[in-house]
């Protein structure tokens, strides 16, 4: 190859590499962007005189008499709209039957669109779940109720060649030259005024339990459940998975049956997780009855299960890398082979081991499928240490998964479900962190 | 018998004469061969190794001279697949015998490695882990171990200000009589060194000479060296070996000036090796 084609070479291969790093950026940016735009809506989102109610009423925060005073003028701000209700409903009762039917079908839905946006009407009977004795309490999902009470969806198929198209139609057009034909335009300029939207910054996010299944609240007993099932794990797997990795590379004889093992330890680590949460189910449960039915215990061990073998392989990478002249050392100074681990190649080795342990934790606090049959509920309260040993908890993982796909109101909630995720990942984020800067210090002691 | 801090007696003429003359050799191999699978890396070696003096064994790349050291404190235990044959004695006592405690027998058999090879800990820490290893001593009595020891091996100068400095910031040299002052610290009766020097440059090599001529009286000091220099330097006696056979065995000063082997003399002058 002449030096012109080579330089030729060696250029196109820089170019793909850039481009190659480049495009990875974007696709993590991509990813992470959401996550963190849409994860902060919920700490820091405009809350409404309802929020500030509810957080009174149901946490016991804020000034009351404040409240009170802000309850007065936002009620005053909705009379209007209920007098032009309950008007209506007089209207309706001169009008002709079968004009009256279509009427009251809309007015059903406005009625119920009024009690989301602001709660419940006047003169009605007190709700039972907690979302409906509230109104919204985020600014942001109040104006989509708004919307929804200004336009009605309807599907227009004129078009018979291509598939039916939505159309949005004004109500008030429907009601034109009703008594409720004024209640739309007021509500459009009179919402703020009816909800007094402020920003908050709701960092109790993290420490509130969570009410009426995530509508209110926040996301503690997740955090928490996390929290025991990820240490639960680390104590079953970091004793097994360190005395494993040094009886592998210190004390095992090179026979067959050790390769066998470290091929199972390999293989172990490549089982899809769901297998790991139908055995967990089967031998923990249903076989040990470590507990009757789901809990931490259970859990935590299923966990344990599925990262041992990466802190095996990490342990026992880390403590080969030890260089034998450290051995040789304490050896000749009469060490026994056990006082030679526990005093020389373990402490050379804790860097090493320190980082296969933390990415382990990420992993098992991250980890969704060994959950679901050995631990996780989608709606619990935040458990006492002892209970964990028969209770099932609610945890991060486990309730992104659910709050996505079996909640009744997946979109009422979408903001904790962003919530949730970006605490997950910031949580991974930090414990990765921790591994490196952990190793980084411990390097740079033994280094001298 | 010798007295121990009386380093300069040097009464000994030949081993033959040293035993004559009541230096009863502690440490002895009789017919003793060493084998890694099939290969026989030391065959039949018979040899005293005078007490309190400085023996020195040279020989080639590959002549076994390692092996034969390392045997003595029975450091190549870890190499799987080894095995030994004829006796290796110990005060009177089988090395590679059943009841042997390699524990007891590696604490009265230091050794120095041909890396400098601290641990990474603290100075004080390195010279301390043996003391820890075999006695219960309070920290008055652990200083004072580590300060005897550094001063034997000629380093307390240069660290007493820095003694939880980690060993490894120390220079080469230095690094190597820390540990020297290690294996000194469990009070071995041995001190065995497997070329101690080759890692070092020339004025650190010097220095860890002058080390062993300070010790020697004081201890039994077995040390493998590549360089026929300096075993002239600092040994009292000489064993050549050549691929795993004991060739000569003598006193240095005659080894050197009148070899009675051929081969011997072949090796000195260049002529192989």
């Amino acid at each position: 190859m002449n030096l012109g084609s080579r330089k030729l070479f060696d250029h196109s291969l820089t170019g793909i590499s850039i481009m190659a790093i480049i495009l990875m950026t974007l696709s993590l940016l991509v990813l992470l962007t959401p996550i963190f735009s849409r994860g902060l809506g919920a700490f820091i989102f405009r809350g409404t005189s309802e929020f500030r109610r509810l957080s009174l009423e149901q946490f016991n925060r804020g000034e009351p008499r404040e409240i009170a005073d802000e309850i007065r003028i936002v009620s005053a701000a909705r009379r209007p709209v209920y007098e032009m209700l309950s008007a209506f409903e007089d209207e309706l009762e001169g009008m002709d039957p079968s004009r009256r039917q279509g009427y009251r079908a809309q007015l059903k839905e406005i009625k119920s669109l009024l009690r989301e946006m602001l709660g419940p009407l006047p003169g009605e009977l007190e709700a039972v779940m907690l979302r409906q004795q509230y109104g919204q309490t985020r600014w942001d999902r109040a104006q989509v109720k708004l919307q929804r009470l200004l336009f009605s969806e309807q599907w227009d198929y004129s078009d018979t060649r291509s598939m039916g198209k939505k159309v949005l139609v004004p109500r008030q057009r429907s009601f034109a030259g009703t008594r409720l034909e004024p209640l739309f335009p007021y509500l459009k300029n009179n919402l703020g005024k009816m909800l007094r939207p402020r920003l908050v910054f709701y960092w109790r996010f993290l420490t509130d339990i969570s009410m009426d299944s995530h509508f209110f609240g926040g996301i503690w007993p997740e955090i928490l459940g996390t929290f025991y099932l990820t240490l639960g794990a680390m104590l079953f797997a970091i004793p097994f998975g360190i005395i494993a990795a040094i009886y592998l590379s210190e004390f095992a004889a090179g026979g067959r049956l050790v390769s066998l093992l470290r091929v199972c330890i390999s293989t172990l680590a490549g089982v899809p997780s769901i297998v790991f949460g139908l055995f967990g189910l089967a031998f923990f449960i249903n076989t040990l009855h470590l507990s009757s039915s789901k809990s931490v215990l259970a859990g935590s061990a299923t966990l344990a299960l599925l990262i041992l073998p990466t802190i095996i392989r990490a342990s026992e990478e880390a403590l080969k890398a030890v260089p034998h002249t450290y051995k040789e050392a304490a050896l000749s100074l009469g060490a026994s082979p056990l006082r030679m681990v526990l005093t020389v190649l373990l402490p050379a080795a804790l860097p090493g081991i320190l980082t296969g342990i933390i990415i382990s934790m990420g992993r098992a606090a991250g980890e969704t499928a060994p959950i679901i049959f050995t631990a996780a509920v989608s709606v619990g309260q935040p458990l006492k240490l002892w209970e964990t040993l028969s209770q099932p908890t609610p945890a991060l993982p486990w309730n992104i998964y659910n709050l996505a796909t079996e909640h009744q109101a997946v979109d009422e909630i979408r903001h904790v479900q962003y919530g949730m995720v970006l605490t997950l990942v910031l949580l991974v984020l930090l414990l990765n962190l921790a591994a490196i800067l952990i190793r980084a210090r411990i390097s740079k002691k033994m280094r001298g | 018998m010798i007295q121990l801090n009386q380093p300069s007696i040097r009464p000994v003429q030949d081993p033959e004469v040293a035993a004559e003359s009541g230096m009863k050799a502690h440490m002895a191999c009789h017919d003793f061969s060493f084998f890694y699978g099939d290969n026989q890396a030391v065959k039949n070696v018979t040899l005293d190794f005078p007490s309190y003096q400085v023996t020195a064994i040279i020989g080639p790349s590959g002549c076994g001279k390692s092996t034969l050291l390392r045997s003595i404190n029975r450091m190549n235990d870890l190499i799987p697949g080894s095995r030994t044959s004829g006796t290796m004695l110990f005060d009177g006592q089988e090395i590679y015998g059943p009841r042997l405690d390699v524990v007891t027998l590696r604490r009265r058999i230091g050794m120095v490695f041909q890396k400098p090879n601290p641990f990474p800990k603290s100075i004080f820490n390195n010279i301390a882990y043996g003391r820890r290893l075999h006695n219960h001593l309070d920290k008055g009595e652990l200083q004072a171990t580590v300060e005897t020891s550094l001063k034997r091996a000629g380093l307390w100068e240069e660290v007493k200000d820095r003694l939880d400095d980690n060993a490894l910031s120390l220079s080469g040299g230095q690094q190597q009589r820390l540990c020297i002052a290690r294996a000194l610290a469990v009070d071995p009766e041995i001190l065995l060194m497997d070329e101690p020097t080759s890692a070092l440059d020339p004025r650190a090599t010097a220095r860890i000479e002058d080390l062993i001529a300070e010790l020697r009286g004081r201890y039994t000091i077995i040390i493998v060296t590549h360089n026929m220099q300096q075993a002239a330097r600092v040994s009292d006696f000489t064993a050549f070996l050549y691929e795993g056979n004991l060739i000569e065995y003598g006193q240095t000063a005659r080894m050197f000036t009148k070899p009675s082997e051929k081969r011997t003399e072949d090796y000195m002058t260049g002529r192989f090796g």
